[in-house]
């Protein structure tokens, strides 16, 4: 156990600090759903040429070429959230179709687009669930047949974020109808302009579209736009998954949104009386600390883990469910010390932080539900975590 | 950086493990249970072969020397064989108090006496610790004490007894001291020894070479970690337990394993008590090397794994359906020692108090 960094990283961490003092003021608030304006283009191109975005992206396809250094990328995102100044962009096509077409794209594709999506200029969503095809993705039905040089895609995608915005899409479509359900997938890249496509905004409970429908109706793409080869979209799917993962669950943010609680408990009164001076309230406030110190101190360990290449095994894969459980309780403890103040929603008088309590309880709800539901988690977990069993598959009627 | 333990620290656990296979099964752990042994004495000698009992004490005195995350990691395995000897008290707390607060002369008496096994302490600091109930509490007048403490750990072997009384201070006490009176108490957890003692002006030595009042915390702290680690252990014996016995058990043509329901539960127990082995680690290295933390620290790793550790006691007896409701299993002696490990020194309520003490919340 030695929690402290050695003097090259220490070195590091002093750089990427003198870094942000001098840019700082040039750095944008945060990023929203809409498409990057210039002054966040500026700041994506500025953090990738001092290697504090797309670090480990090899020179050549316009990242900063670095070395992987798990504790590196780590002391850059501790600097970035103490100065509270945003990361590098994000998104599906930063986080997840980079890294899949970095493994297991053709060169062409690589020159194409890894350079447009880092720099902010290529927009990506990922086209996976579809209404029949959630927790089993690879059940999905939309549809391409061959013409010619082209596909021809029928369907609906859902789940869609960013789709509005979106100039590309990622997407599994079925290709060979005849082959077992894992092997009759394709992963084909298109542009969202492509004539047959058809986006409608998806209200969630939360009363924004955070999401959106995809409908395909005839839409025609060059047999060319396939990432790793016909009949391979579920192998290449799970590559990206993999990465989608290692997104949720963050106990970084739990620990962020923790301060955010402790912050509110001390302005906030009840009677006259500070909510951290509630005996109730604060009982459950040293509750959820105690869980989420727990996951951040895991985190330290995997991160240990893979400094040293080891596989975590069963402490990676309750990551998600613990992670996204953990924000969901905090949310609804900021609701009950704000009591009825915290059912106040939308431009109400007297509303606090934006609504913004109510509004992480329901969109954490999705994410609990998302990217691989709590139910599917389990199953992992037991399975490939603790070796049990899988449930048998029904016999075909 | 590196958050994980060492290789010698793997080793050392490894190889207190393989002994405690071998020389704590549950046969053995009932056996010590039912004749209500306070110490199992050949469990006592195997362990006193790997230096257990000395693993705290310095060098100086005969022992090992060594932190407190690698007594954490003893105690985990302790937890996970249901080990029926003294250990959190006698090795821990009380070396601990002595090599803070006793005089050369009580650490020259002492200190090699415990790290060798030859000497048993018990620890009496339930009332300052989780509050007093019964009327306990313990006055020192004149280098006398008087009054009462219950719960008192390693308390039916302990040839001498470390007690806090109610102004703060610590005493070392002589087990056949004239007007100490003792009286066993029955837990649900028959695998160690708890009990009360009534002081009627009993000679008492101080230990006063240092700041009582903290060395009083820094053996709460110790405590609690070791508890946690107590539960840590335990509960992921239970887990393994749990997980065999569904890959076993067959109901209406398969195994109970291959069930969702009962999968999900497995699943659940991993996931709750996983992240607790880091809040124990931290918590441990923090008490050496973080002080500023450690009382934090430690209350929280008490009062999580408590939480988490009730939490897979009953779901793993759960799993083992009216099985896991027989004596015959055994699984009991895990539910009991996860049991009696929550209560003692200090409740998770009481633990979350104290961290929020610390954090300076509800203070005003």
């Amino acid at each position: 156990m030695d929690l402290a960094y050695s003097a090259e990283y220490e070195v590091f961490r002093a750089e990427v600090r003198e870094f942000l003092k001098k840019h700082k003021a040039s750095a944008p608030k945060g990023y929203g759903m809409t498409r990057p304006s210039g002054g966040v283009l500026a700041w994506q191109k500025l953090l990738i040429a001092n290697g504090y975005a797309a670090r480990t992206i090899p020179k050549e396809y316009g990242g900063f070429g670095a070395e992987p250094d798990i504790l590196k990328s780590r002391i850059i995102a501790e600097e970035f959230t103490a100065a509270r100044v945003p990361m590098g962009l994000s998104g599906q096509g930063i986080s997840m179709f980079v890294p899949t077409l970095l493994e297991l794209g053709t060169e062409e594709q690589k020159q194409a687009y890894i350079k447009p999506t880092l720099n902010g200029e290529i927009i990506w969503c990922q086209g996976y669930s579809e209404p029949g095809s959630g927790s089993d993705l690879a059940s999905l039905q939309t549809k391409a047949h061959e013409d010619g040089d082209d596909f021809i895609i029928n369907g609906q995608k859902i789940w869609t974020s960013t789709a509005k915005t979106a100039d590309m899409m990622f997407c599994l479509v079925r290709t060979e109808p005849n082959a077992p359900k894992h092997e009759g997938i394709s992963y084909l890249i298109f542009s969202m302009k492509t004539p047959g496509i058809e986006v409608r905004p998806l209200t969630t409970m939360t009363g924004h579209a955070e999401f959106n429908e995809v409908f395909f109706t005839d839409v025609r793409v060059p047999k060319t736009q396939i990432v790793g080869g016909r009949g391979q979209g579920w192998f290449v799917a799970n590559a990206t998954l993999k990465h989608e993962r290692g997104m949720l669950g963050d106990p970084n943010q739990a620990g962020a949104r923790l301060r955010e609680i402790i912050d509110l408990m001390h302005s906030e009164t009840l009677d006259g009386q500070r909510l951290i001076d509630n005996p109730l309230y604060r009982d459950r406030l040293v509750q959820l600390q105690s869980r989420v110190l727990a996951m951040q101190f895991h985190g330290l360990r995997l991160l240990t883990a893979s400094t040293k290449g080891e596989d975590a095994g069963l402490a990676r894969l309750i990551v998600k469910l613990q992670g996204c459980e953990i924000n969901h309780q905090l949310a609804a403890l900021a609701i009950d010390a704000l009591g009825e103040l915290g059912v106040l929603y939308d431009d109400s008088p007297h509303l606090r932080a934006g609504g913004g309590w109510q509004q992480r309880y329901m969109f954490d709800l999705g994410l609990i539900i998302g990217g691989g539901t709590a139910q599917i988690q389990k199953n992992i977990i037991s399975e490939r975590g603790l070796a049990m069993p899988r449930e048998p598959r029904p016999a075909k009627a | 950086m590196e958050f994980g333990l060492s290789e010698d620290q793997r080793l050392m656990q490894d190889s207190v493990r393989r002994t405690l296979e071998k020389v704590s099964s549950l046969e053995r752990v009932r056996t010590a249970a039912e004749a209500r042994e306070p110490k199992a004495l050949d469990v006592w000698h195997a362990l006193v072969e790997l230096g257990v009992p000395g693993l705290l004490v310095d060098e100086a005195y005969g022992g090992m020397g060594l932190k407190l995350l690698d007594a954490a990691l003893i105690a985990e395995v302790l937890g996970r064989f249901v080990t029926p000897v003294p250990y959190i008290a006698s090795s821990v707390m009380v070396p601990l108090a002595l090599a803070a607060l006793g005089s050369d002369k009580q650490k020259e008496t002492w200190l090699p006496k415990l790290a060798s096994g030859e000497v048993v302490a018990g620890a009496a600091i339930s009332e300052r610790a989780a509050g007093a109930r019964e009327g306990g509490g313990v006055t020192a007048t004149g280098g006398k004490l008087s009054g009462k403490s219950l719960f008192v750990m390693d308390f039916g072997a302990a040839d001498i007894f470390v007690v806090a009384d109610k102004a703060g201070g610590l005493h070392l006490v002589d087990a056949g001291a004239k007007g100490l009176n003792k009286v066993a108490l029955t837990t649900i957890d028959l695998t160690r020894s708890i009990g009360e003692l009534h002081f009627d002006n009993v000679e008492a030595e101080p230990l006063v070479s240092g700041d009582a009042e903290a060395g009083l915390q820094r053996m709460l702290d110790a405590g609690r970690i070791m508890l946690a680690a107590d539960t840590l252990g335990a509960g992921w014996m239970m887990i393994d337990k749990a997980v065999d016995y569904a890959k076993e058990r067959k109901q209406f043509d398969r195994v109970i394993g291959s069930f969702q329901a009962v999968k999900h539960m497995c699943a659940e127990m991993a996931a709750e008590l996983e992240p607790g082995r880091s809040l124990v680690w931290y918590a441990a290295h923090a008490f050496d090397e973080v002080p500023a933390e450690a009382t934090l620290m430690a209350s929280h790793a008490k009062s999580h794994l408590s939480e988490v550790g009730r939490f897979v006691a009953r779901t793993s007896t759960e799993v083992h359906g009216g099985m896991g409701f027989t004596d015959l299993l055994g699984l009991h002696y895990w539910f009991k020692r996860i049991g009696l490990d929550r209560q003692l020194l200090g409740s998770p309520e009481r633990a979350r108090e104290d961290a929020a003490r610390v954090q300076g919340w509800g203070v005003a």
